[in-house]
C-alpha cells in the first residue's frame, strides 16, 4: 500500500492539470458526490465533529496495525475535502497519521478551508483523526 | 444632496482591495462595516498628537484627551437623542452593554419566580446573558415567537407580559433576517406591565434614525464597528434614573469617589460604569464615524439601502431554487437565503472565490435557524457604499454557485 506522501503527491499531480479554481472546485464537488455514503449506523452524535457552518461525521477503526476512517459532511465541498483526507489517511499506520503534515491541502489550493474562521468542521476533523491515531499508536506500542 | 454611492466609495480605502484577483464586493456589513478614511485618520491623529489617559493628569495632553473623550460622548448622545451625555456609557460593544445590564440591573430587579422576555429573533448575545441571570436568580426566560416570515408575534408577546415580567430584551433590527421589529409598541406594552426594556440596536443605528427618547427605551445598546467606527467600542444608553439605581458592574480605577479598606464610595454617572482606562481612542474616533453618518444623512443612507435591498431581493428571486429566509413586511439591509438542495457553506465558498464577501452559517442565532429547520443561511448585508453593480455581481455569483453545485 502507498504511504501518505505518495498518495498526497498523486493528488497534487492530478490538480496540477487544472487551469483555474473552477476546475479544482468541480473536481472536489464531484469527488464529494461520488464518495461512498457513510454507513448510517456511524452517523451518531458521538461521531459528529462540531462546526458552526457545516458538519462532519467521522468514524475511525483500528485493525492489524492500521487505522481506517470513514467520513461524511452535510456540505458538498467539505465532503469532497473530507473524502480526500480519508483517501490519504485511511489504512495508514497510526503513528504516520498522527504525524502527517498534510501539505497537499495547501498545494492544491484548498488551504482556505482549513482556516479556523471557516468553522466547517474540517480542522476539528483532522484533530480528531490525529488524536484517535495517537491513541491507537500508544496501544500498539 | 443627491446620494452618490460611487463618491462615498472613494472615502473607504479598503474597497479598492482585490480578492482572488477580483475587486472586493463586500456584503458582510452586518458582521462589521468598513471604515471611512476620516475615521482611520482620526485614529492615527489620536495616537500621533493626542494620546494621554483621561480624567487623570493635570497636564495639557490629559486635558485634551479628556475633552475629546467627553465631546465624543456628547456627539453620540445627540445622535441618538439621549437626554444627557451622562446617560451614555462607553463599553466594548453591544455584547458588553447587554451583559452590564443583565448583571447590574438584573441583580437589583430580578428575583425568584420573575421573568425575562427575549424574542426568537435574538442574537446569542441577547439570549445568553439573560439565561445566566435567570439561572442565578431562579427566574425564567420567556420567548416571543416568530412567524414564518420572520416577524415577531406581537399578540403572543402581549400574552407573555405579566406582573412577573421584569425585563424585555429585543433587537430593533434582526441581524440574520433583517426584520425591523415594532420596538416602540414592544416598549409601550412592557411599560404598561411595569417592565423595563433593553433594545439591541446593533443593526439599527447605522440603517435608521434612532431616537431613544421618542422610543422611550430604558436601555439601548450598539457597537461602533457596525456603524463605520472602530472595533472594541460601543455604547450603552440607559435612563439616568435606572443607571443611578444600579450597582457598579466592574470595580477599578475611575469608577470610585473614595476608596478605603472599610468603605468605598462610587463615582457618579457615567464613570460609575467605566472602570479602568477605557478605549479612549475608540471612544473619540467613534464620534468621527457618527459625524460622517450625519453628514451623509441617515435618511439618505436608509433610502439607498432600501433600494438595493429591493433590487437584490427581486433579482435573486428570479433564480430557480432561490429561497429567501425572512420576508417580513418591514425589512432593512439583509438578504438571507438558501439555494434548494445546496448547503449554505458551499454557496458561500463559491461566492468567496468570485470575490464576494458574504456570511454563511447560523449568524449567532442558532434558535432561530432551528425554528426554520435550516442549517443556516447565506447572508448578504448592505451598507451605504454598496452599489447596484455589486448586487449584480452577487446575483451572477449565486447563479454560478448554483450551476457548479447542482
Amino acid at each position: 500500500m502507498k504511504n501518505i506522501t505518495e498518495i498526497e503527491n498523486e493528488i497534487i499531480e492530478e490538480f496540477s492539470f487544472f487551469d483555474n479554481w473552477e476546475e479544482k472546485y468541480e473536481y472536489i464537488i464531484d469527488f464529494g458526490k461520488n464518495l461512498k455514503p457513510m454507513d448510517a449506523a456511524y452517523k451518531t452524535d458521538e461521531n459528529k465533529v462540531a462546526g458552526c457552518v457545516s458538519q462532519v461525521w467521522l468514524h475511525s477503526d483500528y485493525r492489524d496495525g492500521r487505522v481506517t476512517f470513514e467520513a461524511d459532511s452535510d456540505a458538498i465541498i467539505t465532503k469532497g475535502l473530507v473524502g480526500l483526507l480519508v483517501k490519504v489517511l485511511s489504512g495508514q499506520k497510526p503513528a504516520d497519521v498522527a504525524n502527517a503534515e498534510l501539505a497537499f491541502i495547501d498545494k492544491i489550493g484548498m488551504k482556505e478551508h482549513l482556516s479556523p474562521t471557516r468553522s466547517n468542521g474540517l480542522v476539528n476533523m483532522i484533530k480528531h483523526m490525529k488524536r484517535a491515531s495517537a491513541a491507537y499508536a500508544s496501544i500498539s506500542n | 444632496m443627491m446620494f452618490d454611492a460611487e463618491k462615498i466609495r472613494k472615502d473607504f480605502p479598503i474597497l479598492d482591495v482585490h480578492v482572488n484577483g477580483k475587486r472586493l464586493v463586500y456584503l458582510d456589513n452586518a458582521a462589521t462595516t468598513q471604515k471611512p478614511k476620516r475615521v482611520i485618520d482620526a485614529l492615527v491623529k489620536y495616537y500621533s498628537e493626542e494620546n494621554s489617559n483621561v480624567h487623570r493628569g493635570v497636564h495639557f495632553l490629559s486635558d485634551k484627551a479628556t475633552t475629546l473623550y467627553e465631546n465624543s460622548r456628547k456627539t453620540i448622545a445627540e445622535f441618538i437623542n439621549a437626554g444627557k451625555p451622562e446617560e451614555l456609557i462607553f463599553v466594548r460593544g453591544t455584547t458588553e452593554a447587554i451583559n452590564l445590564v443583565a448583571s447590574s440591573y438584573g441583580e437589583v430587579s430580578v428575583g425568584t419566580g420573575d421573568e425575562v422576555i427575549v424574542s426568537h429573533l435574538e442574537h446569542h448575545s441577547n439570549i445568553v446573558p439573560w439565561q445566566i441571570l435567570c439561572e442565578r436568580k431562579g427566574a425564567s426566560l420567556k420567548v416571543i415567537p416568530v412567524n414564518d416570515s420572520g416577524e415577531l408575534d406581537i399578540e403572543a408577546y402581549r400574552k407573555l407580559l405579566s406582573s412577573r415580567t421584569k425585563i424585555v430584551a429585543v433587537n430593533q433590527i434582526s441581524n440574520s433576517l433583517g426584520t425591523v421589529n415594532p420596538v416602540r409598541e414592544i416598549i409601550r406594552q412592557a411599560h404598561d406591565a411595569g417592565a423595563v426594556v433593553l433594545i439591541d440596536g446593533a443593526q439599527a443605528v447605522q440603517h435608521s434614525n434612532v431616537d431613544v427618547r421618542e422610543l422611550d427605551a430604558d436601555f439601548y445598546a450598539f457597537s461602533g464597528h457596525k456603524m463605520y467606527g472602530p472595533t472594541g467600542i460601543g455604547i450603552l444608553y440607559g435612563k439616568e434614573k435606572l443607571l443611578d439605581s444600579m450597582p457598579p458592574y466592574q470595580g477599578g480605577g475611575d469608577m470610585i469617589k473614595n476608596v478605603s479598606f472599610e468603605k468605598t464610595t462610587y463615582n457618579e454617572l457615567p464613570y460609575k460604569f467605566e472602570a479602568g482606562t477605557p478605549d479612549i481612542s475608540g471612544a473619540i474616533v467613534l464620534s468621527e464615524a457618527v459625524k460622517y453618518i450625519k453628514e451623509i444623512g441617515i435618511e439618505n443612507i436608509a433610502g439607498h439601502e432600501r433600494e438595493l435591498l429591493e433590487y437584490g431581493t427581486s433579482k435573486l428571486s428570479e433564480i430557480d431554487g432561490f429561497r429567501l429566509v425572512g420576508n417580513a413586511k418591514e425589512k432593512a439591509s439583509v438578504i438571507s437565503f438558501l439555494l434548494d438542495g445546496i448547503h449554505p457553506y458551499d454557496t458561500g465558498a463559491i461566492l468567496d472565490k468570485t470575490g464576494i464577501a458574504v456570511r454563511t452559517g447560523l449568524h449567532c442565532t442558532e434558535p432561530l435557524m432551528k425554528r426554520f429547520g435550516i442549517p443556516g443561511t447565506v447572508r448578504a448585508s448592505i451598507a451605504m457604499y454598496n452599489t447596484k453593480e455589486e448586487i449584480d455581481a452577487l446575483v451572477n455569483g449565486v447563479i454560478k454557485a448554483k450551476k457548479m453545485l447542482s
